[in-house]
């Protein structure tokens, strides 16, 4: 076996690190999709009526939609009749940290997000989303100082009703796609973020999904709302056990960025990929979309993608107010059977409205990876201007990486600039660093983080390294 | 230190080196000359264990140990360095930090503590000196848009700080201009010492004049066919391979 052929066959046996379940008490909904699925959820939330009656609407139209079929991947039957759309650990409210199930903090210690805020050193603010429900949010008292709201979304409902009344559903509504119904109609938890005129909040905000119940679904839902001349950078990280049925997330992220506001989101993703033949792992259907609705306003994705079996999101910005920029960083790899069709949506609506999208994909194993991105230029966006650049690395000779740009330009003074390059880490380039000490392992690690280093440049610092790691981690001799 | 016995090897099916012997000390600089197509790169890939050359018989000694039963980063962290004739790029690895990295694997080979950040800035900028690279060169990707001269000295800057045992310079000469060459071989004469050895191979005699070698050998058609001091490479430079030809064909035809 030649020495290339040993390290492909090392990446597929690597393991997922997370792959451990919890066995906590669980309180789940029956299986199945009906108007009572959604009753008993709306229930279990205590929400109002105006909030079951959206959810309602939305299950309607889900019923009415069809599967898409223009993915670059085969998509599987989902039997949603065969899903739980409700798991929460058993226990009511709870008013501290203290009340929280001990095995579920173990859980979070060994995935590395500290709960307990005594050890909280980074300063980062979390909020923890265990399967249907958000678990703890921290911080929450030194946010509040600032007038930041940061809690789950059922907390939101409650507590501040008039801000997402005003605001769901607005940028992803609910017919928007499939899985956007899917969520409208089901969702049972997520984050909330509010950021008052003229803050900048003080921490990093965080949320950290886990799907830990059998059979089950993760369908969270998250609503930023950056008021006028705020700022505020958001972190989300997500992980799964490993199990050999698939495991369906299909969540929602909304971001809305007033006049002059700025919202960084970052994303590292990391639900379990199935094992190597390519037999379970997570179904990460997610819509993502900010609107920049205010003048002079900023949203910017950052996008760490190394999990799930199927990734299948596109993280956009509609630029509505004038000088308004969206920007799109994304480092995408698959490996083994995963399969990744992600990409970008920049809707230029605004005068002298700005995006730039950088997208990288490295493709290993017998994995498809493929880019597909948006640039609109609506006919009043005079002097709008995009920058692409999309890259991808193949690693083997049994991967491979798609690219699908769709350009529309109605307005002739917009400039739209286009970039795109495939290529192979050179034999010569892991022997050149083998000669000055580094065996292939961490040659290879080298020359990704070097690839996707303008990228990973654009997470917050604690997130970079942990990106770098897990881009490592994954490409365990990974060689072609 | 190096001890090379009866070395063949072949590439595709074509032998390549026909029985190599050659031994070098700690303290000695050997060049090593030839025409194009003799086997002096080959010679340098092989012993740096570059995976496409098929090694079909004799053995290669490094400090005592087998040094083709080793991967090449056990080479090169036991003290073997080999500076490219075509440097290659890697993006958006910065020089600094594959420095930082390479020292820091060779040093946790050897059972040694890593670097500290401030020692190891340390240990480059005085390095950088003594291969007059800019400081900009150093934050930049891995030879990513160096020149050819700049590429050249980013080895030299490489062995400098990686101070190796044994170094061989495959043709680092080519494509310098003549300042560029005086700054390589400066930076050579600087490092030499008598604990380290230096093969340098090359085509011309005009690097011999600025890294002075102890011993030259002439390699042709995968053998080391003539063995002396400087004075082998002035006359080579005078006479040209076809002298060598001639004085080999003078003293194979007796026998045929």
């Amino acid at each position: 076996m030649s020495k290339d052929q040993e390290l492909l066959e090392s990446l597929a046996t690597s393991e997922y690190e997370y792959g451990f379940s919890t066995n906590i008490e669980m309180e789940m909904a029956p299986k199945g999709l009906n108007e009572d699925t959604i009753r008993y959820i709306s229930a279990k939330k205590n929400e109002p009526e105006w909030l079951l009656e959206w959810r309602l609407k939305a299950l309607n139209r889900f019923l009415e939609m069809e599967m898409p079929h223009w993915q670059n991947f085969d998509l599987p039957e989902i039997d949603f009749q065969d899903i739980s759309y409700y798991a929460a650990p058993k226990k009511k409210q709870l008013n501290s940290l203290d009340e929280v199930d001990p095995e579920l903090l173990e859980t979070f210690e060994k995935l590395g997000i500290p709960l307990n805020e005594q050890k909280i050193l980074s300063g980062v603010a979390v909020d923890v989303v265990f399967d249907s429900v958000s678990v703890a949010t921290t911080f929450k008292e030194k946010l509040a100082e600032k007038g930041v709201i940061f809690c789950s979304f059922g907390e939101a409902v409650q507590n501040h009703p008039d801000l997402v009344k005003k605001y769901l559903g607005t940028v992803v509504p609910v017919s928007d796609n499939i899985f956007a119904a899917l969520n409208s109609a089901v969702f049972s938890d997520g984050s909330f973020a509010y950021i008052p005129k003229g803050v900048r909040c003080p921490m990093e905000l965080s949320t950290y999904f886990r799907i830990n119940a059998m059979n089950s679904g993760q369908f969270e839902r998250t609503l930023i709302v950056a008021d006028d001349a705020s700022y505020v950078s958001y972190l989300e990280g997500c992980t799964a056990p490993m199990r050999d049925e698939n495991q369906l997330h299909a969540a929602v992220v909304e971001i809305i960025a007033l006049d002059d506001a700025e919202v960084k989101y970052s994303t590292v993703q990391n639900w379990y990929p199935g094992d190597k033949e390519g037999k379970g792992g997570v179904y990460n259907f997610v819509t993502k979309r900010g609107i920049c609705k205010g003048n002079n306003s900023k949203i910017s994705w950052t996008q760490v993608e190394t999990g799930s079996a199927i990734t299948w999101k596109y993280p956009g910005v509609i630029l509505k107010g004038d000088n308004s920029s969206g920007e799109f960083y994304s480092v995408a790899m698959t490996r083994n059977h995963q399969q990744a069709d992600t990409g970008t949506k920049m809707i230029h609506l605004g005068k002298n409205t700005k995006s730039r999208i950088i997208s990288k994909g490295i493709s290993a194993g017998k994995s498809h990876n493929s880019y597909r991105g948006l640039v609109s230029i609506g006919p009043n966006a005079d002097n709008a201007r995009n920058f692409t650049q999309c890259d991808s690395l193949l690693i083997g000779d049994r991967c491979g990486a798609h690219t699908f740009p769709y350009i529309e330009g109605k307005n002739s003074t917009a400039i739209i600039e286009h970039e795109a390059t495939t290529s192979k880490i050179a034999e010569d380039q892991i022997f050149y660093l083998n000669q000055r000490g580094l065996d292939t392992e961490k040659a290879v690690a080298l020359i990704v983080n070097g690839y996707a280093r303008e990228v990973l440049n654009n997470l917050p610092m604690e997130f970079a390294v942990e990106a770098q790691k897990l881009l490592a981690i994954s490409l365990d001799g990974s060689v072609g | 230190m190096l001890n090379i016995h009866n070395l063949q090897t072949s590439v595709e099916g074509k032998e390549i080196l026909k029985g190599i012997n050659l031994q070098v000390n700690a303290g000695e600089i050997h060049a090593i000359m030839g025409p194009n197509g003799s086997g002096k790169s080959t010679l340098a890939s092989v012993l740096a264990g570059k995976e496409s050359y098929e090694v079909t018989g004799g053995e290669v000694l490094f400090d005592g140990k087998d040094l083709l039963d080793m991967a090449p980063e056990d080479r090169a962290r036991e003290g073997l360095f080999l500076a490219f004739q075509y440097p290659v790029e890697i993006p958006g690895v910065s020089n600094i930090n594959f420095l930082k990295t390479a020292i820091g694997e060779i040093r946790a080979y050897k059972g040694l503590d890593p670097l500290s950040s401030k020692d190891f800035l340390k240990l480059l900028k005085d390095k950088q000196e003594l291969v007059e690279l800019k400081a900009s060169l150093v934050n930049r990707s891995l030879n990513e848009g160096f020149s050819g001269g700049e590429k050249k000295r980013n080895e030299i800057l490489q062995l400098a700080m990686l101070e190796p045992k044994l170094a061989i310079l495959d043709e680092t000469d080519s494509g310098l201009d003549i300042d560029a060459l005086r700054i390589v071989a400066n930076g050579v004469n600087k490092l030499r010492s008598e604990n380290n050895a230096f093969v340098v191979i090359t085509h011309y005699q005009r690097l011999l004049d600025y890294i002075v070698p102890d011993f030259v050998h002439i390699l042709y058609d995968g053998r080391i066919i003539k063995s002396g001091t400087k004075e082998l490479a002035f006359e080579l430079e005078e006479k040209g391979y076809d002298w060598v030809k001639d004085e080999l064909s003078a003293q194979a035809s007796p026998s045929l």
